[in-house]
């Protein structure tokens, strides 16, 4: 019961992250990537961003969207190692590395969110 | 005058051979010859020794599932013809990853214990008297689990899918479609009684939605979706299970149960 709690858990996360990194991501990568540096939107201003990230609501946005997309890797990747190397009795070290990389990255972004402006 | 082509055929005694090996027939081609029309040529005409599973010849019976080209095909319903023009060989082999009993048979009693513990038929926990009359559903109920319905057992799917060749616990596509095919059935009752098999990590965890298995149903049957649905379906159960603990804990005595 508590393996099937796990994965369960871990596939909420890989969903939610699949979501955001399908949709969101993308309009960020056309709006900073693309429309603003080629110049076909007006480009914010450096302080008029660092306003916007300063509002508590953008941090909790900017935070799922650097968190969720992790966890959706971290899953790919294990299963990737796992049946595309089929390295079976590397489970743990496999789990660990891949989970544990989204959750140094998650709090990374926190930090970094914390203490920005 | 027919044309003729080259029928590769795995052949494999268990008592005889230590492994596999390939006999070579050349058949006549006909617009109208499906591979299994070659294997039957071959058997009536060439070679009585030949062992292979058919029984309808239209797709319903799902017993003459073979790889055909190393892909996995119901040989009833693969044309000859449409190998026949780069005037190659066709390899026929049997299904991938089940134990073979002998040339293009394989031993389908692990798939048959998978798709038993799925309970794959409707549960009633209440049975009203007749009296009552049938039970009647909507045309959008049966919608829902109409397309499962379609499965016809021909293992396509185990052959096609990758974790099924990693993970032989693995429940696999069919037997987890079959369940879904229950459980979204307006008459059916026994969800909970399919949880403890269903949202184990060798049912719809073990799947890392490759997707071959939708591909290569010959049904078009979705048994990809299927696990997707009921990989949501649990994700949501364990999301309730903190909101809503006492419910939870009920639902465990029960799936417990039915696992003994």
């Amino acid at each position: 019961m508590e393996r099937q709690s796990n994965e369960a858990f871990f596939w909420t996360l890989f969903s939610a992250g699949g979501v955001i990194a399908a949709i969101l991501i993308p309009v960020h990568i056309f709006l900073f990537g693309l429309a603003f540096p080629l110049g076909w939107l007006p480009a914010p201003s450096y302080e008029h961003m660092m306003a916007l990230v300063r509002l508590p609501v953008v941090r909790i946005y900017l935070f799922v969207l650097c968190s969720l997309p992790l966890f959706h890797w971290a899953h790919r990747f294990r299963y990737t190692l796992f049946d595309g190397l089929q390295v079976k009795h590397l489970n743990e070290v496999i789990f660990t590395l891949c989970y544990g990389g989204a959750v140094v990255g998650t709090v990374l972004a926190g930090y970094l969110l914390w203490n920005m402006g | 005058m027919a044309d003729k082509i080259i029928l590769e055929v795995a052949r494999y005694s268990p008592e005889r051979d230590a492994k596999p090996s390939f006999q070579s027939y050349e058949v006549p081609v006909y617009k109208e010859w499906v591979v299994l029309d070659a294997l039957n040529y071959i058997k009536d005409q060439v070679d009585g020794s030949l062992t292979y599973r058919w029984s309808c010849r239209m797709g319903i019976c799902g017993s003459c599932g073979m790889m055909v080209n190393g892909e996995p095909k119901l040989t009833c319903a693969t044309f000859l013809s449409s190998y026949a023009h780069n005037g190659s060989k066709v390899r026929v082999e049997p299904l991938r990853y089940f134990p073979v009993v002998r040339d293009l048979v394989t031993e389908l009693s692990d798939f048959l214990v998978k798709l038993t513990k799925v309970k794959p038929w409707l549960i009633r926990h209440d049975e009203p008297p007749l009296t009552q009359g049938e039970f009647l559903q909507t045309p959008d109920q049966l919608d829902r689990y109409k397309q499962f319905s379609m499965c016809i057992n021909c293992t396509l799917c185990y052959a096609a899918c990758p974790v099924v060749g990693l993970d032989p616990v693995f429940v696999g596509p069919a037997a987890i479609a079959l369940a879904q095919r229950y459980n979204m059935d307006s008459r059916d009752q026994g969800t909970e009684e399919r949880t403890a098999v269903l949202a184990h990590p060798e049912g719809i965890w073990g799947c890392t939605f490759v997707g071959e298995c939708t591909r290569v149903c010959p049904k078009h049957v979705d048994p990809a979706g299927a696990i997707q649905q009921y990989k949501l379906k649990a994700a949501l159960d364990w999301v309730k299970s903190f909101v809503m603990p006492g419910e939870h804990k009920s639902k465990d005595v029960r799936s417990e149960a039915a696992n003994d």
